[in-house]
């Protein structure tokens, strides 16, 4: 069995996020960038899969600038087989939508024929919550979002999902795509000797063009601005003196 | 790849051999690295950086005298290095609370000028130097921070690196990775100011035997975006005085870098004795006077962070040298006092290094004492440089801030022009911890509360260091006696670690009446005060997982 796992390069969840001067996107230049952490915990998911020898190989795929080969590496020292570079800008602001991203990986798939499809639920950076719905669409495969768990038998891939007020338990039939959630599993740590290791397993670097696949965007983004400065907190000592504060404010 | 077996209760660790094992990359590390290359592409190179990408951990000024930069890449214009503000305009001004008094450059020697040099973010030009060395074929491994020294009977032999995954009282987690010893013919530590393996290497082979204890500064420094109309690119602007007057000494640098952003930076000297000054508050307050809150008025802050820098110049400088290794940079402590620089030397201390150290391989040495990169340092522009400004520290530590500035001066001035001092050489005398006076003899220091502004708080603050440590680990702000922060620095110094920390990562805080002492690890930028100055010296700064720490950007 085959997972394809496709991996995005976003501002790191610790970097504090600031909107440019032009107001145009957030910044991003000299910017901390990393593997998207719901990305990171497929990765592992898919990893998992193969120790347990569910899975035969693990390919990574990741759409976006040059530099975005960094986390294919890191993926790679986490245990994927090989990794696929598609480049399709070259500056970092250039934002690829879920639409084009989604029309790519259809093509890497048509190419690969994985058996199960893992990507994160979504990325931190645009939260769209898109891509993986997407591309079940245009596969015409069965999807999963949202995975807690996730157990493969016989063709037949059961995922815990997280939803509102509780978890739902669905089965689909594979080839199917499943999007992870945070509480899935743990990753590990890329450690020095499978990272010194990781720099010989194969990559290859393809561009959008290859595919012939128009990423030109279709979305026009008006305005990013920064979310409205919190009013200042207050200390209370007691629960006695939250319930008036609370009463002054008109909340209860 | 071999292994080989550590502590009794962690699995097998892998062992991997190099020429050369470097210890940070900084400018020093990554100077040593091109250099070696660029000598004998044939030598196995690795550097290890614990910031999670390379520029992570660098926080700069920065006015960058190119000496280094010209010897080591000399097309580095062509090669597009991200530098590309000339210092056009220099100005020193002595602060009062409400004015500002321009001295004028004629009475400043020649070597304090800045012409010819350039305004630079350290952290960018660190991420270029790494892809040059990538090209050259050295092996970079950011995230990775070298916790251990490898000895072989008597000499260094390699560092381990990549350790993760130990629970909060030190045992093995579930996904604990043991880490890899990285053997080397030589090993180099180019750590920066108050590396922990540096200082570990310094004790075993009493490298500051004889000499003046190393002296060092805290700086602070914030990131402006400021209206464009107020924006002077190339503009260098240094002051002392106001607010530190008597307290401490110190001052501020402000430079115009390109994009319409400035730097602003405050440096307190840490041989400061009131236990209640706060050199974050003296920062904080510092940007209220006119000359720089008219500027910053309007204007973000993006971003903060805080690091040490040495200040002890020639006198303090250590022997630089032990079997099987050397100390690159500040490391060992190569600022230029006067001048605020240290990265022109850190490059050329890792050039020369370099150069040794492809000597000894080439002549089928290894693990012996690289003796030619003292000599090339003490006797070759780096000596020289220090040589000229070694009163400077001294003198200010004596008669405080304006009466130095014009005996530095008058001292510096001899030295240019006769190559000798009326001073001779002034020593330090004692070191920064045992500086500290006891609480009861000082006043408390109340200071204006920051205005979310123009200034902020420390924690505010600290969120624009995009600092972060895995909370799941043992804390890595060693206490050698867990009881001294209370009985001994509370009682008598009013525990100052509370204020010198800039990142507020320690508090004493009330339980049920009793004073109790805190350590918020997860807060800590890395700047390595609290290892200089706690006054009890137990506090021991050791390198937490790899990749953690502030994530700078263009500092
Ligand atoms: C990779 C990633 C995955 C994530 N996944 C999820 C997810 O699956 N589900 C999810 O829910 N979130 C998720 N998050 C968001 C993250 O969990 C939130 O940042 C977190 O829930 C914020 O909680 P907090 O209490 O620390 O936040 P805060 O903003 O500190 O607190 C929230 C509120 O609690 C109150 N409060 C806090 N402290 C006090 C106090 N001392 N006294 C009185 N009131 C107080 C305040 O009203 C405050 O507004 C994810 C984040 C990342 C980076
Ligand atoms: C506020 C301030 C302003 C300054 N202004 C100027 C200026 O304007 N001009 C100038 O020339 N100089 C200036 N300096 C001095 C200059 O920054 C230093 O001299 C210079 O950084 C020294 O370079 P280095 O390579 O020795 O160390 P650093 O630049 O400190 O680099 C050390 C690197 O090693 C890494 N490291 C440390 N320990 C480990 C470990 N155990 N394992 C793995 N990695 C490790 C660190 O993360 C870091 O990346 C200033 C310093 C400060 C603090
Ligand atoms: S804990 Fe120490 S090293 Fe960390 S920020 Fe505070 S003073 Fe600096």
């Amino acid at each position: 069995m085959k997972i394809l796992v496709p991996v995005k390069r976003v501002i790191d969840y610790n970097v504090k996020v600031r909107v440019k001067a032009d107001e145009s996107s957030v910044e991003l230049a000299n910017v901390k960038m990393s593997i998207n952490p719901f990305d990171e915990i497929a990765v592992e998911e898919a990893i998992r899969l193969k120790e347990k020898g569910v899975a035969s190989e693990v390919v990574v795929v990741t759409i976006g600038v040059k530099k975005s080969e960094d986390v294919l590496r890191t993926a790679l020292a986490m245990g994927a087989d090989r990794a696929i570079l598609i480049e399709a800008a070259d500056d970092v602001h250039t934002d690829i939508e879920p639409l084009a991203v989604a029309k790519l990986l259809a093509k890497v798939a048509e190419a690969e024929a994985p058996d199960l499809i893992l990507a994160g639920k979504q990325a931190i950076d645009n939260d769209m919550n898109a891509t993986g719905q997407m591309l079940g669409a245009l596969l015409g495969w069965g999807q999963a979002t949202s995975a807690s768990a996730l157990d493969i038998t016989d063709g037949v891939a059961r995922v815990t999902r997280e939803v509102d007020g509780g978890l739902q338990v669905v089965d689909v039939n594979m080839p199917a795509i499943v999007t992870c959630d945070l509480r899935l599993n743990e990753p590990r740590y890329a450690s020095l000797p499978n990272i010194m290791k990781a720099k010989k397993k194969p990559l290859t670097a393809t561009t959008a063009a290859d595919y012939g696949v128009d990423i030109t965007p279709r979305l026009t983004v008006v305005k990013t601005v920064e979310p409205a400065a919190r009013a200042a907190g207050e200390i209370v000592g007691s629960v006695e003196e939250l319930k008036a504060k609370l009463k002054e404010a008109g909340v209860v | 790849m071999s292994q080989t077996s550590n502590e009794t209760d962690a699995p097998l660790r892998e062992s991997m051999d190099y020429d050369v094992v470097i210890v940070g990359a900084g400018p020093s590390g990554l100077s040593a690295a091109i250099r070696l290359k660029q000598l004998d592409p044939s030598l196995e190179v690795v550097v290890l950086e614990k910031g999670s990408e390379v520029g992570a951990h660098i926080l700069s000024g920065a006015v960058l005298d190119p000496i280094g930069l010209d010897r080591l890449i000399p097309d580095w214009k062509e090669k597009s290095a991200p530098i590309k503000t000339a210092v056009t305009e220099d100005h020193f001004l002595f602060l009062t609370d409400k004015r500002s008094v321009r001295i004028p450059n004629w009475p400043m020697p020649k070597l304090m000028s800045n012409h010819g040099n350039y305004i630079v973010s350290m952290g960018n030009l660190c991420r270029w130097l790494a892809e040059q060395a990538e090209e050259l074929g050295v092996e970079i491994f950011p995230g990775m921070a070298a916790s251990e020294l490898v000895m072989e009977g008597d000499r260094v032999a390699g560092v381990v690196a990549g350790e993760f995954g130990r629970e909060a009282d030190g045992s093995i987690g579930a996904n604990y990775e043991a880490g890899m010893e990285l053997r080397g013919k030589y090993v180099l530590l180019g750590e920066g100011v108050r590396g922990s393996l540096s200082k570990v290497v310094m004790e075993k082979f009493n490298l500051s035997d004889g000499l003046d204890p190393q002296k060092f500064g805290l700086g602070m420094k914030e990131i402006w975006e400021i209206d464009p109309a107020k924006h002077k690119e190339g503009t260098v602007q240094h002051t002392m005085g106001w607010p530190l007057g008597s307290n401490a000494g110190g001052g501020s640098f402000l430079y115009h870098i390109e994009n319409n952003q400035v730097y602003v930076g405050f440096v307190v000297h840490l041989n400061y004795k009131n236990p209640y000054l706060s050199p974050y508050m003296e920062f904080q307050r510092f940007k209220h006077h006119p000359v720089v809150a008219d500027l910053l008025e309007g204007g973000k802050r993006v971003a903060y962070g805080a690091r040490a820098i040495s200040e002890g110049g020639l006198q303090s400088l250590p022997k630089l040298t032990f079997p099987g290794g050397a100390l690159l940079g500040c490391s060992a402590g190569m600022v230029n006092v006067p001048r605020i620089k240290g990265n022109h030397n850190a490059m050329l201390s890792g050039i020369a290094a370099a150069e040794a150290a492809a000597v000894a391989i080439s002549e089928g040495r290894e693990g012996d004492e690289l003796s030619d990169y003292e000599i090339a340092v003490r006797d070759g522009d780096i000596g020289d440089d220090l040589k000229k400004v070694r009163n400077v520290k001294p003198l200010w530590a004596k008669w405080g801030a304006l009466a130095s500035t014009v005996l530095g001066g008058f001292d510096m001035w001899t030295n240019f022009l006769f190559g000798l001092s009326v001073f001779g050489t002034l020593k330090h005398g004692e070191n920064d911890a045992q500086a500290i006076g006891e609480a009861k003899d000082y006043a408390e220091i109340t200071y204006p509360k920051p205005d979310g502004i123009l200034s902020f708080d420390r924690l505010t603050n600290v969120s624009f260091a995009a600092t972060n440590h895995e909370e799941s680990q043992p804390c890595h702000l060693k206490l050698a006696d867990p009881s001294v922060p209370i009985t001994v620095n509370l009682a008598k110094y009013a525990e100052p670690a509370q204020r010198y920390c800039p990142a507020g990562v320690y508090e004493v805080v009330e339980k049920a009446g009793v004073p109790e002492f805190v350590i918020n690890f997860q807060n800590c930028v890395h700047c390595k005060t609290c290892d200089i100055k706690d006054p009890s010296q137990n506090i021991t700064w050791t390198t937490p997982q790899g990749g953690d720490g502030p994530n700078y950007p263009n500092m």
